[in-house]
């Protein structure tokens, strides 16, 4: 099981949890069984096309992975995935 | 250029250590930085650049002091409620530091003034609160090579990098595009931890700081993340895209855009006339509440602001539950549907009328005109 870190602006798709614990062999495959298990935050994490949307970013450990195999990026159960969208505010 | 002996005896912290020494201290003091907002963020930049002796710092802001600033901008105060943000930023700054020139600018930055402004400062901070205004703060300074500080929050988790150096990423490496709008809440609308933006704040100005003297590691290709909640910081490699329009080899971004059409947002707001049948007047909420109109009247607030104030007849279905009560709805009922301020009212009159409610108007301004209209002894939140 890979840990996936749930943003503050997410947290309220899946239960106010800071993280999620899923099964899975890849970047696909696990944010596949993340949004199976919390339909809500589909929308949230890829277009209509099914791709990421381009103001969230999905992290291995501390890499980006668009410069890694992008949603073929294989994840061990010991890495943590971190999902960082865009937030805005300042005043 | 020199330091007087009452900034030698103000710096003497800064003079007496290496890093910093004479030589830095007259880096700061010639230094030009531009903070845009001077709100959350802006608040503790503004303070500490000015306490540092940082010669010349610009404000970017057009907005008034409110009572509901004051929980995180400590720059103004209490008896600034009402003055305009720069008149009252700038006094706290001169209050404390005299020696530092501080320029307003009482604008909105657009992409018809931002290159003027911009031109004329050596770094830029980006305290701003919307997508169009940071997507344009981001591109001014790629064009004009200036480095761009960035911070920004959300509730409990803030996000801070340096942007736009010589040789490094920009916003658009990190994020190519803005969230549609409604997707990602505001901090008026989500809330903020009032200390968090004194945190991110601080790290920007460090970062200025860092960057006038030309000392230490910056977050130059880091996106450092802080989650106030777990009491975590984490931080994240960040590169410079090949892909980025503005800054990558292929560019496509040569001059200032549409920062408004690009993030999905109306220039003005919408224009409320002639929406009689989609908005009603709280003075009007309040007769047909008191003929005994058959009507539904629904909160779509969260259950801790329906704590702070309700107007009794309302039913609270907070917004992010409505798509799960939409059935156990009547679509055929009349229904008012009201929030704090009339935005996520206006989101749930729009998924109402998706799901086929043919009967459902937005209640103006939420709570708070009801408070300014209807019923005084209603707290304004």
């Amino acid at each position: 099981m890979a840990k996936i870190l749930i943003p503050t602006p997410l947290r309220q798709f899946v239960n106010q949890q800071d993280a999620v614990e899923v099964s899975g062999a890849n970047v696909e495959t696990l944010l596949g069984a993340l949004t199976t298990q919390y339909p809500d935050l589909r929308k949230n994490l890829f277009n209509d096309e099914g791709k990421l949307r381009s103001f969230v970013n999905v992290y291995l450990n501390d890499e980006d992975i668009r410069y890694l195999n992008k949603g073929q990026t294989e994840v061990k159960d010991s890495d943590t995935l971190s999902i960082v969208p865009s937030i805005a505010g300042g005043r | 250029m020199s330091l007087s002996n009452e900034e030698i005896a103000r710096y003497s912290r800064h003079l007496i250590m290496p890093e910093v020494g004479m030589e830095g201290q007259l880096k700061l003091k010639s230094a030009r930085v531009l903070c845009i907002g001077t709100g959350g963020l802006g608040a503790p930049i503004g303070l500490y650049l000015t306490a540092a002796g940082v010669g010349t710092i610009g404000l970017v802001d057009f907005d008034i002091v409110d009572a509901s600033n004051l929980q995180r901008q400590v720059i103004h105060g209490t008896k600034d409620i009402g003055r305009k943000k720069l008149d009252s930023a700038a006094d706290t700054m001169k209050d404390i530091n005299p020696h530092v020139n501080v320029v307003k600018h009482e604008v909105a930055l657009s992409s018809e003034n931002a290159m003027a402004i911009v031109k004329d400062y050596d770094i830029v901070v980006d305290g701003t609160d919307n997508f169009p205004t940071r997507y344009l703060v981001n591109d001014a300074c790629v064009l004009l090579g200036k480095p761009n500080v960035y911070g920004s929050i959300f509730r409990f988790e803030g996000q801070a990098s340096v942007f736009a150096t010589a040789d490094g990423p920009c916003y658009r490496c990190l994020y190519p595009e803005p969230p549609p709008p409604g997707l990602v809440p505001s901090c008026a609308e989500g809330g903020v931890l009032g200390i968090l933006p004194g945190l991110i704040g601080v790290v920007q100005a460090t970062e200025v700081v860092k960057l006038i003297l030309g000392k230490g590691d910056t977050l130059a290709g880091r996106l450092m993340l802080y989650d106030a909640l777990n009491m975590k910081f984490r931080e994240m490699r960040l590169r410079k895209s090949p892909d980025c329009p503005i800054c990558g080899p292929n560019r496509t971004i040569t001059e200032l855009i549409d920062y408004h059409q690009f993030c999905g947002v109306p220039r003005q707001p919408e224009p409320v006339a002639a929406a009689n049948d989609l908005e009603i007047d709280v003075v009007e909420v309040k007769r047909l509440i008191d003929s005994a109109h058959r009507f539904v009247l629904i909160d779509v607030r969260e259950p801790h602001e329906y704590q702070i104030c309700n107007i009794p007849a309302a039913r609270l279905i907070p917004l992010g539950t409505l798509p799960k009560h939409v059935g156990d709805l009547d679509a055929g009922a009349e229904y008012v549907i009201h929030c704090k301020s009339g935005m996520r009212s206006a989101k749930a009159c729009d998924l109402l009328r998706q799901s086929g409610f043919q009967r459902v108007r937005n209640m103006k301004g939420g709570i708070l005109a009801w408070a300014d209209k209807v019923d005084p002894r209603v707290p304004k939140y």
